[in-house]
């Protein structure tokens, strides 16, 4: 899934949420009422803060009886990675542009 | 999938320029203009200011700055503010006998949506660790 890295650094900015996808991403396909337990927030809060992380694309739900099992993507966490890549070349084309002006500076 | 996260990125060059002149490249609106940015920058702590990028999909080209740190010819910081992530930059001049290292350093990742995430900011450093390894675990 192809989300836009606002969304996803949104997603990601809260504390929360970002625990939920670590747990996930570590213990594997959990449902809410796991992710409830011993983690302090309400189940309602919970199914939120899984809701955001759904809609950019960093976990999948399935049904299984009565219960809603999620398992982290983290896959969808590769624009994150492009951010760094990205800025890796933007710092090295400017520092040739910045080279190219000193030639031309006078002393 | 690329190269794996990392919190910090740096680029270093050698620089055959003494720092004065470099520092002014860094720090001349209409000179940062030709290798970087156009921008509305003076080198005063606390002055905020934009670069401005051509806009791009799902990017409005604005990066929203403020001046951290000037110390003539030596060090220079702003911070970084794009697509509701924050960073850092600082620049660091050190003279050598053929002209000068100068140093970028870009980092932190933190969000840059409100006061209330700035507490948050250890979290997110620990994240960005966390994904390292779950990125390495991909690839």
């Amino acid at each position: 899934m192809q989300t836009a890295p606002d969304a996803l650094f949104r997603s990601l900015a809260d504390p929360t949420r970002r625990a939920l996808f670590e747990r996930l991403s570590r213990d594997g396909e959990q449902t809410v009422r796991m992710l409830t337990d011993n983690s302090g927030v309400s189940q309602p809060a919970v199914s939120k803060h899984l809701g955001v992380l759904k809609h950019a694309g960093l976990v999948r739900s399935r049904h299984k009886g009565r219960e809603t099992h999620y398992s982290a993507q983290p896959r969808a966490l590769s624009p994150l990675v492009d951010w760094m890549s990205y800025y890796s070349r933007f710092w090295h084309d400017r520092f040739d542009r910045l080279e190219d002006l000193l030639k031309r500076m006078e002393p | 999938m690329t190269t794996p996260a990392t919190r910090t990125l740096v680029i270093e060059r050698e620089m055959p320029h003494p720092p004065e002149k470099i520092w002014r490249a860094l720090t001349e609106g209409a000179l940062i203009k030709e290798w970087l940015l156009e921008n509305d920058f003076e080198p005063r702590v606390g002055h905020k200011f934009r670069f401005r990028a051509n806009p791009v999909k799902n990017w409005n080209g604005v990066i929203e700055c403020e001046v951290l740190i000037v110390e003539p010819h030596k060090k220079l910081s702003y911070s970084w503010g794009s697509l509701g992530t924050g960073s850092t930059v600082v620049w660091t001049l050190v003279a050598t006998n053929g002209g000068t290292l100068l140093r970028m350093e870009q980092s932190g990742f933190e969000s840059d949506q409100g006061a209330n995430y700035k507490g948050a900011n250890y979290g997110w450093q620990k994240f960005i660790g966390n994904i390292e390894r779950v990125v390495a675990r991909l690839q």
